[in-house]
C-alpha cells in the first residue's frame, strides 16, 4: 500500500497544472471558480485548446482523438482540470454521444461527427428525459416513424441541458410500439434546424436558463442518422451511461471549492476576527473536508483496482462516488453562503445579464443561486434514490 | 501508488483471518470472557506463535519489522472477530511506547519479552480531569536521589488489571496542562504503593483505575525523565488511532455484513425485508458510510509513520472524525435494520456496536478530532500548500 505517484505520473500532473493554468484563458476559469454561467463561447473557447492538444477527448478511442492514458492520468488529468477550474469538455459532446458514436456508428457517421464533436464545431444537447419518464426513463413515448428514406419524429424531450446552445441533439425515441418498452427504442442524432423543432426554455430556481422543453412536431430526419440498429438503442443508452467514471465525484471541483471558501471566510468578518477563525464555522467545514478526503482516498481506491480489473467492470466503491460526492457538492454550496452572510439576498440577475453593478461584494452575487442550482445534483445523472437501488441490486444482492 | 498488499502482508492477512475463523467465533467469544482474565491466555500464546505479539518491533527486538499497515491487517480482523485479548493495550500502546521512549537497553530487554507472549503492559495515562488533552497530566514525579517517585491517580487503563507492567505519564516540571514537563515510567504494579482496581468495560474487554502513592521507580524503569516525552506519546497515540480505525473498519464490516444477512432472511409479509425499498435504501447507506470510513482507515495507515507532526495530527485526526460518524451510523442502522433480536445479549451485532461506540471514546472522540483538525486549518487549500 503507497500513496506515492511515480515520477513519471508526478511530471505527467505538473504538465497538466500548467496547461490549464496558462492556456486556459482566466476570465473563463474565474467564472467557474464564482459558479457564475458560460456563455456557449467561453465552452467552445476553452474545448477548442484542449483539443487542439488532443486533451479533449481523451476517453475516446486513439484513432479518434483520444488518449491512451492510465486511470491515474485519467484521474490526474480530472482533478487538475477541475482544481483549475477550467470548464470540462463539454459532456454531451465528450463523454455521451462521442463513445456512442466511435462505439456504434458506422464510418461515415464517425467520419463526419466525431471531429465536428472534439472541437466543439457542434454543440451537443441530450433528448432522454420526457416529462412523463424520469427515472423510469424506457418508458419514453416520443415516436419515431419510419417512412420512406426518413423518421418523422413526433413528442416531447425535456430537461434538455443547454438545448438553446445546441447544433444537434441525441435522442432516444420509440420505433416499435408493440415490442416490450425497452426493445422498441432507436437512438438517432437531429439536427436542431430542422422544422418541426421547438425549444422552450425552463427557467430552474436559481433564476438560471440551463434546461429546456424541446417539442417534436413532423420532424424529418434522414434515415441515415440512426445509429447502429433499429430498437437497439436502449443498449447504446446503456451504455453512454455506463461511461460515467471517477471524474462524477467531482472531487477536485470539490478541492476548488474548499479552498475558494477558506480564501473569502478569512476575508468576511465576525465580530473582531476573520469567520475562518470562528470555531463554529471552521468545524462546520472541517467536517466536509474530512468527507471529501474519505471521498478522494475512496476515488483513488478505484482508480488503482481499475488498472486490474477488465474493462465495463466497476469496484463496488464506484458506486458510492456519486452518492458522496454529489452530497459533499451541495454542503459546499451551503457553506459558501453562510460565508456571504446578508449579501446572500440581493438577487443580481435576470435573462439578459446580471444588474451592474453588483450589490456587495463581487462573491457574494452567486453564492445563493449555486445553492439553488446544485440541488440538481442529487437528481441528474440518475438520482441518489435511483444510484441507492443500483446498488442494493447490483453489489448488496438485494 | 497503489493499494495492494505485498506478498508478505497477504500471508499474514490469511494467517490472521484463519485464526479468528477458527478462535473467535461468537460462541466461542463468550467462553473467553469467563475464563479468569476475561480473556483467553490460550489464543494470546497463538498470537506469540504466529507472530502477532512481535509484529510492529524491530527484528534485533524479537519482532517482525512491521508498520502501520500490517498493524492495519491484524486489527481490522480483530475488529470482526471483537478480540478480547491486552494486543491493542500491550503491542500497539506498551510496546509502541517502548519503541519510541524506551532506552536502548530497555527495548532489548523487555520488546522480545513481550513478543513471546511473557510480558503484558498497558498505558496508564487518562486522569479524572484530562479527558482527550494528553498533555493534561497531574500525577507528580519528584527524584529522591537516583529515584523517582510518582504520586497521582490513572484512570481507565485500558487492561491495566492483568499488565505486568504499567507505563505511567508523570509530570517532572511545568503546570497541569504544559507540553513540557511530562516523563514517562515503568512501574511494577506490585511495587509498594500502587492499587489497582480491575472493571469490565461496556464492550467486554478490561481496564483499571491506578491509584499510586509515594511508588519509587528506579533509574532502570524510568524511559524518559527530562520532562520532553509528550512528542513520543503523540506519535504513539497516533498509530494507536490509527490501528483502532483499522479494528472499528472490521467491526463495521461485520455489522453490514450481519444486517445484510438479515435482510436477506428474515420473513415478513410473506417476503424477505431485504425487498422494502426503505430497507435497502438504508442498507447501502450503511455501505457508504463504510467505504468512506475504510478509505480513512487506510490514509491513517499511510500516514501514521510519518515524522511531520502536524501533518501526521490532520490526517489521524480526521480519520477519528470519519471512523466515529461512520461507525456511530453503521452501528445504529445494524441494530434497527435487525429489530428486536438487535436488541439481545445474546446476538452478536450488539457487541460490535457497542465496541464501536467505545472507540469513538478512545483517545479522542468524533468531536474532539474535528476540533483538533478544525484548529490545524483543515485538510484542503491553505493548508495544502504544496
Amino acid at each position: 500500500m503507497d500513496l506515492a505517484f511515480t515520477p513519471e505520473e508526478i511530471a505527467f500532473r505538473e504538465e497538466a497544472r500548467r496547461f490549464f493554468h496558462s492556456e486556459i484563458p482566466q476570465a473563463i476559469r474565474d467564472k467557474v471558480a464564482e459558479g457564475e454561467g458560460l456563455t456557449r463561447d467561453d465552452m467552445i473557447t476553452s474545448q477548442r485548446i484542449l483539443n487542439a492538444r488532443g486533451w479533449a477527448t481523451p476517453n475516446w478511442p486513439v484513432q479518434w482523438g483520444g488518449q491512451d492514458w492510465s486511470p491515474v492520468q485519467v484521474y490526474m488529468y480530472q482533478d487538475e482540470m477541475q482544481q483549475a477550474n477550467v470548464p470540462p469538455p463539454i459532456g454531451f459532446n465528450v463523454t455521451m454521444v462521442g463513445p456512442v458514436i466511435a462505439q456504434f456508428g458506422n464510418e461515415q457517421q464517425k467520419q463526419y461527427f466525431l471531429p465536428k464533436t472534439a472541437n466543439a464545431d457542434i454543440f451537443w444537447c441530450q433528448g432522454f428525459s420526457e416529462p412523463g419518464s424520469g427515472s423510469d426513463l424506457a418508458s419514453l413515448r416520443t415516436r419515431a416513424e419510419h417512412k420512406g428514406d426518413k423518421y418523422v419524429i413526433n413528442g416531447q424531450k425535456i430537461w434538455t441541458t443547454l438545448a438553446q446552445y445546441a447544433d444537434w441533439i441525441f435522442c432516444l425515441v420509440r420505433t416499435d410500439l408493440a415490442a416490450k418498452k425497452q426493445e422498441g427504442i432507436s437512438f438517432i442524432l437531429v439536427d436542431m434546424k430542422t422544422p418541426g423543432i421547438t425549444v422552450r426554455p425552463i427557467v430552474t430556481i436559481d433564476g438560471g436558463r440551463e434546461v429546456n422543453e424541446v417539442f417534436f412536431d413532423n420532424v424529418e430526419v434522414p434515415d441515415e442518422n440512426l445509429i447502429g440498429q433499429e430498437n437497439k438503442g436502449w443498449d447504446y443508452a446503456k451504455f453512454l451511461l455506463g461511461n460515467e467514471r471517477t471524474g462524477i465525484a467531482r472531487v477536485g471541483a470539490s478541492k476548488a471549492k474548499v479552498a475558494r471558501i477558506k480564501e473569502l471566510a478569512s476575508m468576511e468578518r465576525v465580530g473582531d476576527r476573520p469567520l475562518i477563525d470562528d470555531p463554529r464555522f471552521r468545524e462546520k467545514l472541517a467536517a466536509v473536508e474530512v468527507e471529501l478526503k474519505a471521498l478522494e482516498m475512496t476515488q483513488l481506491r478505484v482508480v488503482a483496482d481499475e488498472r486490474q480489473r477488465e474493462k465495463g467492470k466497476q469496484n463496488p466503491a464506484s458506486s458510492i462516488l456519486k452518492l458522496k460526492g454529489s452530497v459533499i457538492q451541495q454542503q459546499l454550496t451551503e457553506l459558501l453562503m453562510d460565508v456571504v452572510g446578508p449579501y446572500v439576498l440581493p438577487y443580481q440577475r435576470d435573462f439578459d445579464g446580471r444588474n451592474e453593478p453588483v450589490i456587495g461584494p463581487d462573491y457574494a452575487t452567486e453564492a445563493a443561486p449555486m445553492y439553488f442550482n446544485y440541488r440538481k445534483v442529487s437528481i441528474y445523472g440518475g438520482s441518489n434514490e435511483i444510484q441507492r437501488n443500483i446498488v442494493a441490486k447490483a453489489i448488496l444482492g438485494l | 501508488m497503489d493499494f495492494d498488499l505485498t506478498d508478505e502482508q497477504r500471508l499474514l492477512k490469511d494467517s490472521v483471518d484463519r485464526l479468528i475463523a477458527d478462535q473467535y467465533q461468537f460462541e466461542q467469544r463468550k467462553k473467553y470472557i469467563a475464563e479468569p482474565d476475561g480473556w483467553s491466555q490460550a489464543v494470546w500464546q497463538q498470537y506469540a506463535e504466529i507472530g502477532l505479539l512481535g509484529l510492529p518491533f524491530a527484528e534485533a527486538h524479537g519482532g517482525f519489522g512491521g508498520g502501520p499497515v500490517e498493524t492495519m491487517i491484524v486489527m481490522e480482523a480483530f475488529g470482526r472477530g471483537l478480540v478480547l485479548e491486552p494486543y491493542f493495550a500491550t503491542v500497539i500502546l506498551g510496546g509502541g511506547l517502548l519503541r519510541r521512549a524506551g532506552t536502548p537497553t530497555q527495548q532489548q530487554a523487555l520488546l522480545p519479552q513481550v513478543a513471546q507472549g511473557k510480558l503484558k503492559l498497558a498505558f496508564a495515562h487518562v486522569e479524572r480531569q484530562s479527558r482527550y488533552d494528553l498533555a493534561d497530566v497531574a500525577t507528580t514525579a519528584r527524584q529522591d536521589g537516583a529515584v523517582w517517585v510518582l504520586d497521582g491517580a490513572k484512570s481507565v487503563v485500558l487492561h491495566g488489571d492483568c499488565a505486568d507492567r504499567l507505563l505511567v505519564t508523570a509530570r517532572v516540571s511545568g503546570d497541569r496542562r504544559d507540553r513540557m514537563g511530562i516523563g514517562l515510567f515503568m512501574v511494577d504494579p506490585a511495587a509498594a504503593g500502587v492499587s489497582r482496581r480491575g472493571y469490565p468495560t461496556q464492550d467486554g474487554l478490561r481496564a483499571a483505575e491506578v491509584a499510586l502513592s509515594d511508588v519509587r521507580v528506579p533509574q532502570d524503569d524510568t524511559l524518559d525523565d527530562s520532562g520532553g516525552a509528550l512528542p513520543a506519546i503523540e506519535h504513539v497515540v497516533d498509530e494507536a488511532i490509527a490501528a483502532l480505525c483499522a479494528e472499528a473498519v472490521g467491526a463495521m464490516q461485520e455489522m453490514h455484513e450481519t444486517t445484510l444477512e438479515y435482510l436477506k432472511t428474515r420473513q415478513q409479509f410473506g417476503r424477505p425485508i431485504g425487498q422494502f425499498q426503505v430497507l435497502q435504501h438504508r442498507s447501502v447507506d450503511m455501505l457508504v458510510a463504510l467505504e468512506q470510513a475504510r478509505s480513512m482507515a487506510m490514509f491513517a495507515a499511510v500516514t501514521a509513520a510519518e515524522q511531520n507532526a502536524t501533518e501526521r495530527r490532520r490526517a489521524i485526526a480526521a480519520a477519528k472524525v470519519q471512523i466515529g460518524r461512520s461507525g456511530r451510523h453503521i452501528g445504529q442502522e445494524a441494530i434497527q435494520l435487525h429489530g428486536g433480536i438487535g436488541m439481545t445479549m445474546e446476538y452478536k451485532v450488539g457487541h460490535h456496536f457497542k465496541r464501536m461506540t467505545m472507540i469513538d471514546k478512545l483517545f479522542g472522540d468524533a468531536d474532539a478530532h474535528l476540533e483538533t483538525l478544525a484548529r490545524l486549518g483543515g485538510l484542503f487549500g491553505k493548508a495544502q500548500a504544496a
